[in-house]
């Protein structure tokens, strides 16, 4: 009988090739229950929520909140800037008086890599990793990955770069461990100071000349510059990182093949990706948005199922 | 652990055919009728009446679909089994049909309980009955009963029902498994 092995999600790494797949499976599920008039199932009526974010977001918290709707459970929100941690609060006390609010599963986006970890041994509710620090992100990349086996029929064996900042990029670790473990080959791609020196012990290829990297690949996911998380300066100016490694149009038709589009969004039009490219029919950038809600409800309804 | 064969491929068949024009019977020319089958397992019946009756009448006249209640079932995280969905095909309005629920045993009730409730979820039908192919009688949770009965069998509630198409089990057979 088939299963997802984790209590929790707290990474790609932990999970295995099989539980993706039934992620998947399930997701295909959900993605027709949300495209139909009524688009909610009862499934989590008697589960309680909560979305504790400790740094922004917009696209993952509403993509979790709708997702969580549709599922029938009941939720609430908790952002640090309203709350008692600008009081002094710690982590597990902030968390144990949610829960002792009787809430079964905890959504947490956190600044610092690994809290979700700590979290997940410390107290008595499954964990959900929305982003922690420049570590991981794992739903993101399960709805990449959906998205791309949706587009392109399946990931075994197809090419994928990733471009722009992969030092700073919770979404380019998990993604690559991801793909890496549905059988696609990965590539990094960006200049010599965001890409981190050991990526090679991945199993990852490295490119620097972003030309190149398209010529090779099936699929490119374009990562926005995080600046707020650079303390340093890592390249000169904007507008030279997206004369050398921002993607336009003239850039794609000078390929002999067509590939696709990705990006996690928010977008910088203009810097990584211009307009044209990013409105274009190559481009599946609302369709990760949409695939976004269905996997995450495959998620949590897989992990309250086995509860 | 023993068995029992109560119905195998050849009276499986005429049991088929006689649902089959039962069917034709109560439905006449299948005018806004649906004929959905229950995801897992009561698809394989399912499809067999659809191509029998697609045997008999000609052109297929009605709408056809397979309906998943994974998301609907009231023992969600109250079993040790993780519940999985199944792929579901309703390419159709069911507002204002008359729907046939088709499912391969009815037992507790509880299946059906939820997928009446899926069914609602994509509109309102102007009327459903169900066709099973056992019926295990004294045996309901709920107030709910069949409009269409291949078998009926007396069954203690350790007993299973098991039901093999060739389609999945290489055979076609209806058995009781009496555990001792």
């Amino acid at each position: 009988m088939k299963k997802f092995s984790q209590k929790h999600l707290l990474g790609i790494k932990d999970i295995s090739a099989d539980d993706i797949q039934l992620v998947f499976e399930t997701a295909d599920n959900f993605k027709s229950i949300i495209n139909r008039p009524i688009k909610k199932v009862p499934s989590l009526r008697d589960i309680t929520i909560a979305n504790v974010f400790f740094e922004n977001s917009t696209r993952t918290r509403i993509s979790f909140e709708l997702a969580q709707k549709r599922l029938s459970a009941d939720i609430v929100n908790f952002s640090a800037s309203s709350s008692s941690v600008s009081k002094g609060e710690t982590l597990i006390d902030t968390v144990n008086n949610i829960l002792a609010m009787k809430v079964d599963m905890v959504v947490m986006r956190h600044p610092a890599p690994g809290a979700c970890q700590f979290l997940a041994k410390h107290v008595n509710a499954q964990i959900i990793n929305a982003g922690d620090g420049t570590h991981e992100h794992p739903t993101q990349a399960l709805l990449d990955a959906y998205s791309i086996r949706e587009k392109l029929g399946s990931v075994k064996g197809k090419k994928v770069v990733i471009v722009g900042d992969i030092t700073h990029s919770r979404v380019a670790l998990s993604n690559i461990i991801c793909l890496q473990k549905l059988g696609a080959e990965v590539m990094v791609c960006g200049p010599t100071t965001l890409i981190p020196k050991h990526i090679g012990s991945l199993g990852v290829k490295v490119e620097h000349n972003l030309q190149k990297a398209l010529e090779w690949c099936d699929v490119a996911n374009m990562l926005r510059i995080q600046l707020e998380r650079q303390d340093i300066k890592y390249f000169p100016t904007l507008r030279e990182y997206s004369m050398l490694y921002g993607l336009d149009k003239e850039r794609l038709d000078s390929l002999k093949k067509e590939i696709v589009i990705m990006h996690p969004g928010p977008i910088n039009r203009g810097v990584e990706i211009t307009s044209d490219v990013a409105d274009s029919k190559h481009a599946i950038i609302l369709d990760q948005v949409e695939n976004g809600v269905a996997t995450r409800m495959a998620i949590m309804f897989l992990l309250a199922g086995r509860a | 652990m023993e068995s029992k064969i109560i119905l195998e491929k050849k009276q499986l068949e005429i049991t088929i055919d006689r649902l089959c024009f039962e069917l034709i019977e109560r439905l006449g020319n299948f005018t806004d009728t649906a004929l959905i089958g229950m995801q897992p397992r009561g698809i394989y019946l399912s499809r067999r009446i659809k191509n029998r009756l697609e045997e008999i009448l000609g052109k297929q006249p009605f709408y056809y679909g397979e309906l998943d209640i994974a998301f609907y079932r009231d023992d969600f995280r109250r079993g040790n089994e993780q519940i999985l969905p199944s792929e579901l095909k309703i390419d159709f309005n069911i507002q204002d049909k008359k729907i046939v629920l088709i499912d391969d045993v009815l037992y507790t009730g509880r299946s059906i309980r939820s997928a009446l409730d899926a069914l609602t979820d994509f509109g309102r039908p102007n009327k459903v009955e169900l066709l099973v192919l056992v019926d295990r009688k004294y045996s309901r949770d709920l107030p709910i009963q069949a409009d269409y009965v291949g078998i009926s069998v007396d069954t203690r509630s350790n007993d299973k029902v098991k039901v093999e198409w060739k389609e999945n089990s290489k055979k076609d057979s209806v058995q009781i498994v009496t555990n001792q």
